[in-house]
This record gives C-alpha cells, structure tokens and sequence, in this order.
C-alpha cells in the first residue's frame, strides 16, 4: 500500500494513462445543421462555453471513400481544395453567422471521429471527450456535455454497375449541389418518388440539371402528386434499373426493366441518384456504447432518446435526423431491395471496398484471394448457418468480408443486412446492427497518431499484460533459472 | 440448430464455444466422440475472433504441437485459416532490439532456426519498414493466421464430423450424483453427459464456482487498431516496437498492445460492452512508428476484446479429481495460437486422462491452492470501481 493509503494499481493497466484534453467546453456540438446549429446558439447565448464543429468542407479522400455520403465520383475539382469551399460551406448555412456572434467557437472542416465516455467495462476516463481531426492533426477535447447532432446518410442499393462513378445519393448529390457547388453532373436519372426523390428533382431542376426520369419499383408513385406532375419528367412506375454501363467518367447510360411487363429502355445519363432512404448517423454513439433501438419507420436503428434528447450516456444528447428521419420507412428500401435482387444477378456487387457479391454473401465464399473454395467450404451458406441460429451481420462480415472495408460500410450495412434478411426468409428487423468503430471517419496514422507518447505510457508499455511469469520458458518454471529469467524479463520487457 | 425442445445429451458436453473448446471438441469430434459444444452466443465471438492471430508461442509447454499442426490446419480442417508461416519481430530502439534478442534465445533453445537482422535486413524483408528499423529477428516457425476465419472453421469442421453446436444458450447450472457431473443446466433444460469440458473464458471462474471449484481469474478488456489495405508484404507476420499483430491476407495492418483495463466481472451473457479508448491514438502512432512507410494508410476501425488472466498469467488445463469429469480449460489470454495444440492436449486429457505429447503438468489448478482471496487487490488487477471500495475500505481501516 502506498503512503496515500491507495493499494498500487497495476502500472500496465489504462488507469491514469489517457491523456488530459487540452481544451474544455461547457458543450461540444457536433455537427452544423438545423439542430446543431441552434442548439450550440442557445448555450453560447446563455453564457456557457460552446464548441461546434462540423466536418465540411470535407478531407477531398473521404468524397472519394463516399464518406459521409455517396459522392458516386460526381464531385468536381473543386473539392481538392477544401479551404476554398470553407466560404460556400459557410454562406450555404445563414445560422452560421447568427451562431458565431453569439459566441460560438466555430471549426468548419473538423470532424469528430470518436466519442469517449466512462461506462460499462470503460471506466479509466478522467473525463468525458470527443476526439477530433483535421486534414493535417487529430486533438481531443473534454466537454461537460455533448450534442451529437450528425444528421442522416443515405441508403444505398446496388444494382449492376453501380460501383463506377455516377451514381450517387441524394445526400451526397445536396453537398455537391447546395454545399459545395461543386456537381459534375447535368443529366440525372433520379431513383425513388418520394420526398426525398422530389427534393432532389427540384434540386436539379432549380439548378439546370436535367432530370431525365424518376424510377419507382413499386406500383405508385410515394410523393406529392401535384409536385411531382409540376416536374414535368416521366414517372416510370413497377421498374428497376438492371445495368449502368459507361466509360472511364463512368455512366452514361441506365437500362430499366419494367417489372410489369419485362421490357428494357435505355436512358442516357450521367449521373444516377439514388433517394431510396435515409440512415441516422449514428456512428458516433453507437461506438461509443449508447443504447440503440430500431424505428422501422424513421431509418432503422437509432439512439434511444428521452424528450429533450437526452441519451443512454452522461451528458450526451442526440438531436436532429440522428435520432430518426420522419418518413424515412425502412420497409420502402427492403421493398427496393427485393426488387433488385429479383431483377438482377447474384453478381451484382453489395461491398465495392471488398469486391464483394450478392451471390458471394448467400453462399459465405470467403474472398477471392483465398482461392478457389474447398469442397466442405462449397457446402456452406447464409441459410445453413442460419440453421445454427440468429444470423449476425458481424458474424458475416468477418467470413465474406462485406463491411470490412475503408468506407466503413456506409455503401454496404443496409443492403448487407437486407440481402442477409431476404436470403434467410428473416425479418429485417431481427439481423441485429453491425457494430460501429471508432475512429468513425478513416484517418491516416500519421493524422490519428499521437506522436507525443508520454513517458509516462511509454515507461509502462507492455506488448501485452506486463506479466514476467507468463513468458518464462516453460521448461524453466520451477527450475533454478526461473528467478533470472523473471529477473531478466521484469526489467527489459516494457517497450 | 434452433427449436425450443430441450436437446438430446452427449457423451462430452464443452462449455463455451471459443477457440479452446471448439479445438477441442473438433478434435473429439474426429475420432467419433459424440460431442456438444454450447455457447451464451456465437461461436468465436469473443476474444478468439478478436486478437492479434499469433502463432508463435515459444513460452508453452505446447509450442512444438502449435508449430506441428498450423501448416496442416486448413488440410485437416477442411477450411481456410489463412495461415501463414515464419515471424520477424523488430525494434526501433535498443531496448526493444535487446529484448527481441531474448526472445531469438528462447525460440533457438526449442531447436528452431532464427536469423538476426540488421535494419538493411529488415528494409529488405518488410516493404513497411523505414529508416528507423534497427534490429531484430527472422524465426523460422511461428507465423499467424486470421482467427475469425478460424473459429468458425473448427465449428464447421466439427459439425462436418457430427459434433453439435447450440448457440444462445447460457449454462446456468451443474447437477451432480456423487462425485460426477451428470447433467449441465442451461437455459433450455438440462443436457445430460459423460464428461464437462469448462473452456469459457472470462465466465470460467464463475462456472466452476457452481462446482465449489475455486478457477481464479480476472477479466481484462485490450485493444487493437486497424488500417485499410496496403500491398501485401512477403511475410505477414511482422510486429515489433512493442505490438502484437499482423497484415491480413487482405493487406489491412491489425496491431494491438499498450495498456488494458481490468474489469469486475463479466455477466454470464458476455460483457456488457467492449469499449475501446483514445488508446486509439497511441496504438496508431505505435504502427505508424514501425512502419514509417504505411503512415498514410488510414485507420479505419479499432476494437476490444474481454480476455481472462491467471494469477500467474499462465494456462489452466486440467482435468479435475473431483468432480473427476470434469476437465477445465483457460488459456489466460493467449489462446487462438496454441489452439490446434491446446485441443489436443484437452482430446488426450478427456479420453485418456493424461496429454500424450507434452507435460503440462505445470498448468494444472492445485497450483493456485492457498491463494489470497484478495489477490487482485494485492496485483493491483482492480477496476476503479472497485478501487473507490478499496481506498474507502483502507481509510476506515
């Protein structure tokens, strides 16, 4: 026992070891939309310190990961230099201004990548913070509270020959549009009919970007009749895109299949946009071990929430489409998916990071770099493993590696867990999440890593747990030489 | 296997469908032993398909089996593992060059070759590598393997020999005649059996405390970062600079070390979550400092893992006096590796009472007979929850 009366703790273990922050808030806001914005407003206005960040303009490598959104490669030159689209961010959000005068300490083009707070099996934090980066750094800094306020990314569905650049999201295609003014598109075929499909037609029609057609597999168009008729583009209802094909600037046309009757057409275009749905971002808090639930009808899983946003953790609130999008029905994308996955072959690619196929996810093939399946392997697939019990998407990303890859499966989680519900005859609301990690935005080593280790972690390093018995030679314990090799050990080990 | 009907027994029931006691029951399957492995939830869910996918554990009584069987293992499996053979371990600094020295003794001792290498030897062998490599070691054995790939191979494998595996269902209880266990209590009725393989992990200690078997254990929660994909590397696996890990076959750098977080308990459902840290940070500086060369290659998840440690860090594998079927199993953290050895040694323990190719005499539970209730207070292998209780309890004392 020490002279403080403490017992000694274990000098290899986390306790004391994660570094201060350097700066503090009285509240962390992350994220600059409508919630965001406001609620970092109303703290700064009533005296506390407030720190909002948010992530655009984006580092130009993540546009082209499709992180956040599906840029589908129709982003201009414009976006490699982030810093001078700071003042578009920055004008396309007119609360910006109200919120800086208030005093709001403003970071554009920051990102939060993790999201740190004591609980269970965590309990080694001296306080709560939020990890940080920017193109060249990553800090972390403490908050007394958080509002995660991350808003929602969107659904992607893949059909043949969406994994070439032209197709995008609806979100994806707003921030190159409204954001970025920075779209390299003029001819859009838009998926979907509802609101966020009409949206993204008037977006384009204000804009001059030809809207060639909108498509819906389902039998009725989903949005406002009137908005839709004003648009004046052909409504092409009971169809599905079966093949994007192009060139080296990627798609330039789209053929449709009518589900009513089989017939193709082909429609010239260069961009695809799909507005099949929306998915909470909710990243952030997953990760960070908040209590998730599934809102079928308002973009599947999302932070549990009381009335004022409060969530499962200290301190930390959920505001915005984090928490749910309204109207954003989960069982519209499945109807999607289930259309595609009729119409189009088990080829069709689910996880472009992975290489990865629709066939290949049924059928459990493990990648292609492994070589050619062996008989045992070839008897294997989704729907026998599912005779064992509850498929889980995480269990499934480890054998097909659909959702391993650097886009952090924001092309593939949904369509993955669709694909998984479809092919066990399994509701989609019993494949549970695929667990989020941090850093929830790819950094570079060199941008995420702590360069300065102090010495006090580096002078209580250990590979592993810092146990000098446990390395001696087996042959040894027991024997005369077990004290020099513990000896030896206990002081050249920590590295 | 699903259903609601309390399932049939079986001649050897394993608790807990990890990488040991699925090795083990694959093993056991094999030879035609009716064998049923049960899980709280899936199989290899937890630190068996989270580590670094060592197979070079020059330490165990077990080493000359794990270096034997690795190369056969996808042939006898059936299965990829993604095993592959040779380790160079390198430092950055003297120290760690020293130490790895001791290391390169140890393996030669066991009679396997092991080459020094210069910084120029390692900027040859390991494209990642920069400036800053000094020194270190190129074994002749040992290797790595993807353990998520593996875990789920041992369980098909021994369904394939017709062994069972019956996930989400918690084992709740023992019932016993005389000195033997005849049935294993779960959440889906009782499963009669011959003989009880307790291979489960941080819930070990618990389980066999239902027996008045004292299996001492801590619980720990560690972690590791990954990168996206690079070009794959002659040899996979490499670490050094005080990590553990390896380039998976895809080309992702998976890497783990530094500081974990002990933990109270761990429910018998699993641990209630697995947190990782701004550690994060450090491990990715870690990475970047061993491989100058992949510091642009972004990270792109890190994760936890809950792992048990013995007293003395080493295995636990025994097979009980009383209650005499009941053979117990923790390989206290370092697992995956020596698993192909590790069930082997548990088949020989099961059938023949004694393990046919090595002494592991030195693993068994009566060495821990008269430990101090509080040694982990006295370890220092307490959480800060239970440090508050500590401090407060030696204030009032």
């Amino acid at each position: 026992m020490s002279a403080d009366g403490h017992l000694p703790n274990d000098r290899f273990s986390q306790v004391g070891r994660h570094p201060a922050p350097q700066k503090r808030y009285d509240l962390v806001v992350v994220g600059a939309g409508e919630a965001g914005v406001k609620a970092a407003t109303e703290a700064a206005a009533a005296g506390r310190s407030v720190l909002l960040v948010d992530e655009h303009p984006l580092d130009p490598g993540l546009i082209g990961l499709d992180v956040p959104y599906l840029f589908g490669g129709r982003a201009t030159a414009a976006v490699q230099t982030p810093s001078r689209l700071m003042e578009h961010v920055f004008a396309a959000r007119p609360a910006l201004e109200a919120a800086v005068e208030a005093g709001v300490e403003l970071e554009l083009g920051v990102s939060c990548w993790g999201l740190y707070v004591n609980g269970p099996n965590l309990q080694t934090l001296a306080s709560p913070v939020i990890g940080l980066a920017d193109l060249d750094r990553a800090w972390m800094v403490g908050f007394d509270a958080a509002v995660i306020a991350t808003g929602a990314r969107d659904l992607v569905l893949g059909f043949p020959g969406w994994d070439q650049p032209g197709v995008v999201g609806a979100r994806g295609f707003a921030a190159l549009t409204d954001l970025y003014d920075a779209f390299a598109g003029r001819r859009v075929v838009i998926l979907g009919t509802g609101e966020l499909a009409l949206a993204t037609a008037e977006t384009a029609r204000a804009r001059g970007i030809e809207v060639v057609a909108l498509v819906e597999a389902l039998a009725t168009a989903q949005g406002d009749p009137a908005r839709l008729a004003a648009l004046g583009a052909p409504v092409l209802l009971q169809t599905v895109p079966v093949k994007a094909t192009g060139g080296i600037d990627g798609v330039e046309q789209l053929t449709l299949r009518s589900l009513a009757d089989g017939s193709e057409q082909t429609l010239a275009c260069d961009t695809v946009v799909m507005a099949l749905g929306l998915v909470p971002q909710i990243e952030l808090l997953d990760a960070a071990g908040a209590k998730i639930v599934r809102q079928a009808d308002r973009g599947g899983f999302v932070p549990q929430v009381a009335a004022d946003g409060q969530t499962s953790l200290t301190g930390v609130k959920a505001l915005g489409e984090v928490t749910g999008v309204d109207g954003a029905d989960t069982a519209y994308g499945l109807a999607w998916m289930q259309a595609l996955m009729a119409a189009t072959p088990g080829d069709t690619m689910i996880c472009q990071c992975e290489d990865v196929t629709r066939a290949d996810l049924l059928d459990l093939r493990p990648p292609r770099y492994l070589g050619e399946p062996s008989t045992q392997m070839r008897r294997q697939s989704l729907a026998r493993l599912a005779e064992d019990g509850p498929v889980n998407q995480d269990q499934i990303k480890r054998l097909t590696r659909a959702c391993m890859g650097p886009c952090q499966a924001r092309r593939c989680r949904e369509q993955t867990a669709m694909a998984m519900a479809i092919g066990t005859d399994t509701a989609l609301g019993a494949i549970p999440l695929a667990g989020y990690r941090a850093p929830v935005r790819p950094l570079p080593l060199k941008v995420i890593g702590e360069t300065a280790e102090s010495p006090d972690l580096t002078n209580n390093w250990d590979v592993w747990f810092g146990i000098p018995d446990q390395w001696i030679p087996y042959a040894a314990i027991g024997t005369d030489e077990e004290p020099d090799h513990w000896a030896y050990i206990a002081a050249n080990k920590y590295l | 296997m699903t259903g609601s009907e309390t399932p049939r027994g079986a001649s050897v029931v394993v608790i807990g469908g990890g990488v040991t006691g699925l090795s083990a029951a694959w093993w056991l399957a094999r030879e035609g032993v009716d064998v049923l492995v049960l899980d709280k939830g899936i199989v290899g869910w937890e630190a068996s398909g989270r580590n670094g996918g060592g197979c070079s554990h020059y330490q165990s009584p077990l080493f000359a089996e794990e270096q034997r069987l690795w190369p056969m293992m996808d042939e006898l499996l059936g299965y990829p593992t993604e095993h592959q053979s040779h380790k160079i371990i390198f430092g950055i600094n003297q120290k760690q060059v020293d130490y790895y020295k001791y290391i390169a003794a140890t393996i030669r001792g066991h009679g396997h070759r092991v080459d020094d290498l210069t910084g120029d030897d390692i900027r040859r062998l390991v494209p990642l590598a920069g400036p800053n490599a000094l020194g270190g070691l190129y074994a002749h054995t040992g290797g790595q393997a993807n353990p998520q790939r593996t875990v789920q191979a041992y369980a098909w494998a021994l369904q394939d020999h017709g062994g069972r595996i019956l996930q989400h269902t918690p084992v709740i209880g023992f019932e016993r005649i005389g000195g033997a266990v005849t049935g294993v209590v779960t959440t889906r009725g009782v499963i009669g059996c011959d003989h009880v393989l307790v291979a489960a992990g941080p819930q070990g200690g618990q389980l066999m405390s239902l027996l008045d078997v004292d299996m001492p254990m801590a619980p720990a929660r560690a972690e590791m970062v990954v990168t996206e994909p690079c070009e794959i590397m002659p040899l996979r696996a490499v670490d050094g600079n005080g990590l553990y890990g390896r380039q998976t076959a895809r080309g992702n750098l998976a890497y783990g070390g530094g500081p974990h977080e002990w933990i109270d308990e761990v429910e018998p459902d699993g641990p209630k979550a697995r947190p990782t840290t701004p550690l994060v940070r450090n491990l990715a500086a870690r990475v970047a400092g061993l491989f100058p060369k992949a510091a642009h290659l972004r990270v792109i998840r890190s994760w936890a893992g809950v792992i048990e440690t013995t007293p003395d860090g080493r295995p636990i594998l025994d097979r009980l006096k009383d209650p005499g079927n009941v053979t117990v199993a923790t390989m206290s953290g370092v697992g995956f590796g020596l698993s192909p050895a590790s069930g082997h040694a548990l088949r020989d323990l099961i059938i023949d009472g004694t393990c046919s190719f090595a002494d592991i005499s030195k693993l068994g539970l009566d060495r821990f007979a008269g430990l101090e209730p509080d040694w982990r207070q006295r370890k220092g292998w307490f959480t800060e929850a239970s440090k508050e209780f500590n401090d407060h309890a030696a204030l009032a004392g």
